[in-house]
This record gives structure tokens, sequence and C-alpha cells, in this order.
């Protein structure tokens, strides 16, 4: 379990990696940042990159800022950096919230929210909360920047429409709706563990109805994503145990599940229904006049 | 070696001060916690050069070709041998096992390097010797192996189908052994039975998962032509006979010596192929090399304990006492052998122990695979026996209407029938015979402290709230103490140190600190004088750490030795007084008059009286020195039992299952040290848990592992271990003289069966029944959506 040998390439400034990048991605370069990921890997010999851009030393990447309708996240930001709310009121305590179900403290301290996003894994928190409140990536180049929004970023497990030659410099995390409350459910087998099934829901109140209603789901398949046939069937609707039961059961007949030798499709066709039925639950919990993570 | 820390004593311990029994910091805390631990990769040497190994993709394929010739060329490699490189040095090609049993249908020991086939996965192809591991790895993966994949079998039961794949291309067919266990009428005890239960168990147990994995330093002595050998190892004695036999060595021309061990739970008991070629090609080579297992290699080639399958039935008679057991186990030993038929063995022999069984037959069939070998991991085969009797008597329980304690109540062997002899022999041909403990109290403790009357209301409101708990009980008898000796040499220095040696090998349950607590009872009772050597062959004859044994046979000796020493002591210095040796005792390093008198001795001048000066009569001895060794043997093993009640709250919508509580009442005879008793109790029951819920080492059907990283591989943290209540009742044996019985690994037997049973209780308005382990949420859940009919 040694890696087998790489470069190491420490540049001072984004223009720098991304010339790097330029130079060296189509023989395998691969940039490390937070590593958490792509060092194992390299461990067990499952990724034999050349050449390493470490980004680490690049200043300003870890920024985290709340600019206008977004959070812009910087590709240095990591996931322990989001234990307190980064911006106040709900949509931190949000963030908060969910950085406490990624793997375990030291993997906190280190790997990074871009990270992730770069990553794929489709049991990743954060590709979830990206694709439920909504995002933007923004990627750079010797060519110039371009900004990817959620849906059209995964192109399935642990792969997205990144160019080898571009890297990740910035999430803008879309900010949730004024006054809407958000509830989180993740099943896995210890804590700590890549979940089994995960689910991200939030709503506003309009006159006792629910309004803006986001579902996403994540671990369950290939690529985090809304349901937009489990919102539509809450949008309008007075909240309540019976609501959310009905409307998350219709995630069973929508979702395509992944499946591996421990954990039968059929499995995670329900835990979709008990996650979001739970996420919906902790979402109702958390309205506006309760203690809770309401925006 | 292991060398106890000198630690300051406050104040001399008074005469007739006793350690024993009392729960004493461990010696060995202080070290190991400070980062003053030295493991096998600790040991550094000039010139000392790294080893990997280069190993199959494949769980089984035919070696066309092996081509080193790039990987010769690369950074830093001294040498790279492949099996017929290898085989000159060695006096035969294969690790004949220990555990010779006429059962044995095929001999299959394993392959130091593979030749021309390989039957599991990571089997042992070449041996890279390179100038640093990473550069040895990187030769490895440059080994250019031309592999003929072959149909693998990836597991017991298809293993022995007829037309099933060979595991191995010379043998005709897959079934390694049968054999039986059998005893009294028992088709016509389920003739006659008023009631019969049946079920099926596929129960599984994974590896060893010792946090420092094996490793192995070879150093060759050219002044002496002797080889100095250092091994992560449960028994350095079996592996220096291996060594001396393979290499054609003699007795005294190699030593073997276990560092500080992180760990060794089974895995480490088996002498490996890896040790022999490691050594052989530091011989060779003459320079001394190092081969530490990766965490990879640990998941891949380090033995682990695998899958059982049981058909079992169990006849009653109408008022719910067992009339007769029958049925039929089927191991998956993987593809080799490496500890014979030890494992099904025990399952067998142990299944009925704690219970009058009038009638019983079990036929065993033991199945080749393309796996790693199969060989004890903690436990060895009782967890099994265990879930298969306990869950047997929860169906006998609901098929006759009995309350789960009390069908067990009717069926536990009594204080009164001790000692009760079974009609069972153990693999020696020594008859089972029980020797103390009364298993019916031992239960109603568990149950009075998990609270097992009042439990009814406490489900029924918790199902009020929707939740579903629910509690479970087993009961286990541990097989403890294998003879039949261990070694113990104690002597008192000239400086006046209790110095203790034995082949004994501590792998973290606090050996030192047991063996320090027995010799202090007789030596001055003064720890910070007493020197404990664990782990060396310098000692011809010993055995090692396994079968929970060390406390009681190396205990037994040691209690032997230090009274001989003791003797000794005390008559040199009754001759230097002119006092009778029963006047005088001996408190921290003094002899001390008791009888009124204050005149004193130090150890140091006794020894060197002991030791005899040229022309004069020895000083009220007949040999000379304080030195003593000896070997008790011990033939019988010790019965330690208890009972183990489990409280689970099942998810009914994941189908997760969280242990929330856990009584555990106990017998291991006398304890040495309360506080290490329960430190094995706990790291017991993690495992137990682990095997409950857990812990699966999963292949595909095409033999490749699944589960080779932790991510994948679930461990027991401390986030999942409940609360655990424990209470110690003490029967000692009349096997040795401290009255001691192991502990090693009682707490892991009971717990799957204690879970299953509990989790059986949370679902029982649903009939579900868990007749696996471990069992996941997955499994739950499909369980509860069959006795649902499907319906959400």
């Amino acid at each position: 379990m040694k890696a087998p040998p790489f470069t190491l390439h420490r540049p001072a400034t984004v223009d720098e990696a991304a010339g790097l990048l330029a130079a060296l991605a189509d023989e395998g370069a691969l940039v490390l940042a937070g590593g958490q990921s792509l060092v194992p890997m390299m461990a067990l010999r499952l990724a034999y990159p050349p050449d390493l851009i470490d980004i680490n030393g690049i200043a300003g990447l870890d920024r985290i800022e709340l600019s206008g309708d977004h959070l812009a996240i910087g590709a240095l930001a990591r996931h322990h950096d989001f234990r307190r709310s980064v911006v106040p009121g709900p949509f931190g305590a949000l963030l908060a919230r969910i950085s406490h179900e990624i793997a375990h403290y030291p993997i906190r301290t280190r790997g990074t929210f871009c990270g992730s996003l770069a990553h794929a894994d489709p049991a990743s928190e954060w590709c979830l909360t990206a694709a439920t409140l909504g995002a933007e990536m923004v990627l750079r180049s010797q060519a110039g920047e371009r900004a990817v929004p959620v849906a059209d970023w995964f192109e399935g497990a642990m792969a997205t429409v990144r160019e080898p030659e571009e890297l990740l410099v910035e999430v803008r995390l879309s900010r949730p709706a004024e006054g809407s409350a958000w509830g989180f459910y993740e099943f896995n087998r210890r804590a700590g563990d890549f979940a089994i099934g995960a689910a991200l829901a939030g709503y506003r109140l309009e006159g006792g109805a629910m309004r803006d209603v986001h579902v996403g789901i994540g671990a369950i398949e290939e690529v985090p994503r809304r349901l937009g046939e489990v919102e539509a069937a809450l949008e309008g609707q007075p909240p309540g145990p019976e609501a959310f039961r009905t409307a998350a059961r219709i995630a069973a007949g929508a979702v395509e599940p992944l499946e591996d030798f421990a954990t039968p499709a059929d499995y995670r066709r329900d835990l979709a229904v008990t996650a979001i039925e739970r996420a919906l639950a902790e979402a109702a919990l958390a309205q506006p006049g309760q203690r809770g993570m309401a925006a | 070696m292991n060398e106890a820390p000198r630690q300051g004593s406050s104040a001399r311990p008074g005469a007739g001060e006793r350690l024993f029994g009392r729960a004493v910091p461990r010696l060995e805390d202080t070290p190991l916690l400070t980062g003053r631990g030295r493991f096998v990769d600790d040991v550094q040497l000039p010139g000392l050069l790294a080893v990997a190994f280069v190993r199959s993709p494949f769980a089984h394929a035919r070696i066309r070709a092996v081509d080193c010739t790039d990987a010769r060329a690369m950074p830093g490699v001294a040498a790279i041998l492949t099996a017929d490189d290898l085989s000159p040095l060695l006096t035969s090609d294969v690790v004949a096992g220990a555990m010779p049993s006429a059962a044995i249908r095929h001999e299959v020991y394993r392959p130091v390097l593979a030749r021309d086939e390989v039957a599991y996965a990571g089997e042992a192809v070449a041996l890279v010797v390179a100038a640093t591991r990473h550069e040895a790895e990187d030769a490895a993966e440059a080994v250019a192996v031309e592999y003929e994949p072959l149909f693998a079998v990836a597991d017991g039961p298809s293993a022995l189908e007829p037309g099933a794949p060979a595991v191995h291309m010379r043998l005709p067919d897959n079934l390694l052994a049968t054999f039986d266990f059998h005893y009294g009428e028992v088709d016509a005890a389920f003739a006659a039975a008023a009631h019969v239960v049946r079920a099926d168990f596929d129960l599984h147990r994974g590896g060893g998962h010792s946090m420092e994995g094996r490793g192995v330093v070879a150093a060759p002595d050219p002044v002496e032509d002797r080889l100095r050998v250092w091994s992560s190892t449960q028994t350095p004695h079996a592996l220096k006979a291996a060594l001396c036999t393979m290499l054609g060595r003699g007795d005294d021309d190699i030593s073997v010596s276990v560092p500080d061990l992180g760990g060794g739970f089974g895995p480490k008991l088996v002498t490996y192929p890896e040790e022999i070629a490691v050594t052989a090609v530091a011989a060779h080579l003459g320079r001394p090399l190092k081969w530490i297992e990766d965490r990879q290699e640990h998941f891949l080639v380090s033995t682990q304990e695998r899958d059982q399958h049981w058909r079992m039935e169990m006849a009653l008679e109408a008022d719910g006492r067992i009339a007769g057991i029958r049925g039929a186990l089927t191991y998956d030993i993987g593809a080799y052998t490496a500890r014979g038929l030890n494992v099904p063995y025990a399952s067998g022999m142990m299944l009925t122990l704690p219970y009058n069984v009038p009638s019983y037959r079990l036929d065993i069939a033991v199945a080749l695979t393309n796996k790693a070998p199969a060989t004890p991991v903690r436990g060895a085969g009782q967890p099994q026996a265990t879930f298969v009797m306990e869950r047997l008597l929860d169906l006998a329980a609901a098929e006759l209407g009995l309350d789960r304690a009390e069908i067990r109540d009717r069926n536990l062997v009594r204080a009164e029938q001790m000692p009760c002899r079974k009609p069972l022999k153990l693999r020696g041909g020594t008859d089972v015979v029980l020797d103390s403990g009364d298993y019916p109290a031992t239960q109603r403790a568990a149950l009075a402290q998990a609270g097992w009357a009042g439990f009814a209301a406490r489900k029924a409101a918790a199902r009020e709230e929707g939740r579903s708990i629910g509690l479970g009980l087993a009961n286990y008898v541990e097989g403890t103490g294998r003879g039949p000796y261990e070694t113990v040499t104690v002597r008192v220095t000239r400086q006046g140190r209790v110095r203790v040696s034995t082949g004994a090998t501590a792998m973290g349950q606090g050996l030192q600190t047991a063996m320090m607590q027995i010799v202090a009872d007789h030596l001055g009772a003064d720890p910070a004088n007493i020197d404990i050597h664990l782990g060396d062959t310098a000692e011809p004859y010993g055995f090692g750490g396994f079968n929970s044994r060390q406390t009681v046979v190396a205990g037994a000796s040691a209690d032997a030795a230090a009274r001989a020493v003791r003797h000794k002591v005390l008559s040199v210095a009754a001759h230097k007084l002119g006092v009778e040796a029963h006047a005088l005792d001996i408190a921290g390093d003094l002899v001390v008059e008791t009888g009124g008198g204050n005149r004193s001795l130090t150890l140091a001048e006794v020894a060197v009286a002991a030791q005899g000066i040229a022309g004069f009569r020895l000083p009220g001895i007949d040999t000379p020195g304080l030195q003593a060794t000896e070997r008790v043997v011990i033939d019988d093993m010790a019965y330690a039992n208890g009972c183990a009640v489990a409280e689970v709250e099942v998810d009914r919508a994941t189908g997760g299952v969280r242990v929330t509580r856990l009584a555990f009442a106990h017998d291991c005879g006398v304890m040495v040290n309360p506080a290490m008793v329960e430190g094995q109790l706990m790291g017991g029951i993690a495992l137990g848990l682990g095997n409950a819920l857990f812990e699966r080492m999963a292949y595909d059907e095409a033999g490749q592992p699944l589960t080779t990283t932790y991510a994948d591989y679930l461990l027991v943290t401390s986030a999942e271990m409940p609360e655990v209540a424990v209470s110690h009742t003490e029967s000692p044996t009349h096997l040795n003289a401290l009255g001691v019985k192991g502990v090693g690994e009682s707490g892991v037997i009971p717990m799957a069966a204690a879970i299953a049973s509990a989790i059986d209780d949370a679902l029982d308005d649903l009939g579900v029944r868990v007749l696996r382990a471990p069992v996941s949420p997955q499994e739950v859940r499909a369980a509860i959506r069959a006795a649902e009919g499907g319906a959400r």
C-alpha cells in the first residue's frame, strides 16, 4: 500500500495551476486538494497519477462568502469549516448539520467541499446538498472560466463534465428561500460510514400550505437529484405525517436504485421513501418559530 | 521481548501483602500509551532491505510463466525470487500445517510460493527484495506473471456439489474431510419426541483485524552462522520449529523473538509462508530483510474463520427437556489447511456443552474453496455452536409456549452435576469434563441484571410509542487453558531483581501483569522489582497465545516456579541468619524476620550467596542459584461459562438494529486481575457485536474478495458499543493450583446468539427469525417486508 512514484507540483496561483493542468492533464495529472479519496486510491494503486498538482498553497481558495443569492465556496474550504454556521441563520445551521454527517473528524479537517463535488461519489452529502439547493460549479482552465449548473454537472457515479485540464475553483451554492425550513436524513451502518441512502428536504409555509418544496435524494441512485414528482405532490399541501408519507411513497416508483453485493435495489427503494419522510418530518420541526434550520 | 517497565514503588510492600486477585494497573499500559512500545516494524538494522510479494489477482489460475526481467532492472531491486528460485533453499516447498487428522482426505498444505497454480486471490507467486518498500512494490507490479484463469469455487456448499470445478487442479474433488460427533440413541429420540424444531443457519465470521498486521524481520548473523528472527506471531515456538525444519537448521541455530504485539485474535497463531520465505531469502542473501504486512494483504491472505452452514433439528420431551440434537455442518476452510480441522471440531464439540443433551449426532463436511485459508479467530468455532444451540432453544421455547429463560433452566447442567463428564472427546482424545460452575445461577444473575422479568411491560410501552425493542439471551461454555504446558523460568538475579521468562506470548491481554501478580505472591509483592520477559524461544519448549490458555497454563508454571524459588530464597536466608525458614518472609527486595526479630537480608545478598563460593558448601540449598524452571502439565481443559442478555431496538423502516444494553454474567474461576478480566470481556463483546451485526468478509462468485478496506468491512467502534453491566462469579477449578480459567474468548461467544434472539423478540408480532450472523439492516428489512407480505 505504497503509492506509485509521482511528481508533486505546488503552484502558488490559480493561473499557475491552470498552466500545469494544461501541460500535464493529458498524461493523467490530478489535482490534490484534501486528498481524502485520492490519496487512499493511490496507496491502493487504483490511481496512478504521474503528476499531482497540489493546490493547498494557493492563497484565497479557502474562502466561504455569501454573495447575493449564493454562497461562494472556494476549492480549499474544508468540510470542517462548516461545523459552525458560516453564514448567520438557518442556512449556516443546515450546512453545519450536514457537515457533521460527513465521514470522521480527521477526514473532515482535510477533505474539501469542492473536492466532494469534483469526486462525485453518489453517497456524498455535499453533492446531495448542491443538487437539492441548486449550485453552479466554476471551472478554470487556460482557456478561461465557465460555470456549470448542477443539473448538468454529474455524468454518473464518480463522473462529471469537468475536463481534465479544468480546475474546480469554486462552487456557488444557492441560498434557500426566505422562510424555508429544512430537514436531512441519512442512513448508514455505523456513524461516519458512506450513506446507503439520504434525503434533504425543505419548504416554506404560506397560509398553511407548503411552497417552494425541495426534495433531493443521495446515495440511492448514481447521481443525487431532486425528485420532481414528490415535490409536486407536496406543493400546496398542508404539511403533516400523512402528506409526507403519501408523497414519499411516490419515490419508490420514481427511483432507479444502485445495487451492490450488500444492498439490493429493493432496499434502497424502500430507504428512499423512509429518508424522504424523515427529512420532511425534520423540516416540519424546524419551521420558523421552532428551534431548527428554518431560513 | 517484552520487558516490564521499571516503575517507582512508593513504599516497600509489607510481608504477606498480595497483588494476586487485585485490579492492579497493567504494567503494559504506560509504555504502550506513551509510544514506548516496540513492534516488529520498529526493528531497525544496518543494511535492512524491504520485501514485497507478487500476489495473484485471480482466485484460481494456472501459472504459465513468470518473467522478472523488467522488474529486476527496476531502481533499488536487490533480488526477485520465484518458487523455482526458492525451492533449493528449503527442505520443503509447502508449510506443513499443525494438527494432523485421520479425517483429512487431501494433503493441501500452503506452498511457500505458488509454482504452477494459484488457488486463492492474494496467494504469493514471487518475492521482491529492494532498498525500500516503495521500490519493492513498484518492482512487484512489474513482475509479469502469465496466468490462465480457471473456474473458481467460492462457497462451501457449491464446492461439494457434483460437477463443481476443482479447487486444485490435481484433486478429484473438494471434500477435504468428513467426520462426526455421535452419542446416544439420537434417531430413537427423534422418533419418540413430543416436539421437533428445525432450522438452517448461515454463520459467517471474518478475520482477525489486529491493529498491527503481521510482519517479520530476519537477520543472518555471519559470525555465528545463526539466524535471528522477530515476528509478529502468537506462537514463536511453532515458527522456530517450522523454520529449523524448512531451512534445515539445528534447534539452536535460529532464535525467534516476539516484540510487542498489536493484537493477534487468532490469525497470528499459524506459521505463514511469508515468514518462511523471508527468513530463507535473508539467509540466502546474507542480508537482514523486513516484510510488514499491509492492510490489503491482511484482508487478502491473513487467515479468516469463514462460513458455516448448519441444517439442524432438536427433539424435545413434552416438558421442554431436550431429547436429542442432530444435523449436519458444512464448513468452508478455504484453499489450504493451515490448522487442520480444529474450527469445525470445536463447533461440533462445544454445541451441547452447557446443557444436558442425552443424544447427539452431527455430520461435518469440510469443503475446500478458492479463498484464503481459514483458521480460528477469537472464539474458534464456539460462537457458531452457541448460536445454533441457543437459537434452537428459542425455537423450541416458541413451539412449546415456554419462556426462553425457563426452557434453558430446565436443560442447563446443574451445579450438583459437577464435575460433569460429557460423552465427548477433546481433539487430543481427552474426555470432556465440565469441571465447575453453577450455570443456572449464572443465567439468573444475567436475567436479574437485564430486568428480564419486567421487560414485557417496557416492550409494550415502547410499542405504543412506535418503537420496537427486544430482549434476547444466550448461555455459553468456553473451553479454556488448552494444555499440555507452558514453560516458565523464575530467577532472582544477583542484583536482587526477580526475572520471569517464558515463551508464553502477550498480544495485548495483560499477560505481563498477570504473570507479575502470580509471581509477586511468592517473591516480595513489589511490581517494581519484577521483570517479565515473554515470547522468546531461548526456552526450547513452549507454545504461545491461543485458546484462552496462557494465564491458566503459564500461570500454573509461574506459580510453581516462583514457589520453588521462594523456598530456595528462604532456605539460603535462614542458613545465613541462623533461623528457621518459616520464621522468614519476603517483602519487596528484602527477606525479613516475621517472628519478632528485625534482621533482614536483601534479595541481592541472598542471590550472591546462593551462587556459591569456590571451595565452600552451598548455603542451605542443594543446587546453586535462585532459579527454577517449571512446566506444569495440564491435560484437561477448564470450562468457563456465562450468560449474555442483549437489549436491542429495531428500526422497522430501515432494518437498522441498535444494541442498547447488555448484561453479561460470567464465571472464569479465580480472577488474577478483575480489571483485566473486564477488559478481555469488553474486547470480546465488541468482536461478538461485530459478528452479530457488522463484520462480513465478502467474496463474489469468482472468489474475488469484495470487502478489502475498512469502508466495506465494518468493525465495531466505540459508537456502536452499548452500555455493558458485568457480573462476576468465581468458581475455582481444581485443575490448577490457582483455580483460574481462561476468559480471552468469553465475550465473543454468546453475543450473536443473544442479539439474534433480541431481534426476534423485537419483531415477535411478525414472526421474524434471525438464523444468520452477521445480519445486516438490508437482511432485517427484507425479513420484515416478507413478513408483512411485501407491503409497506
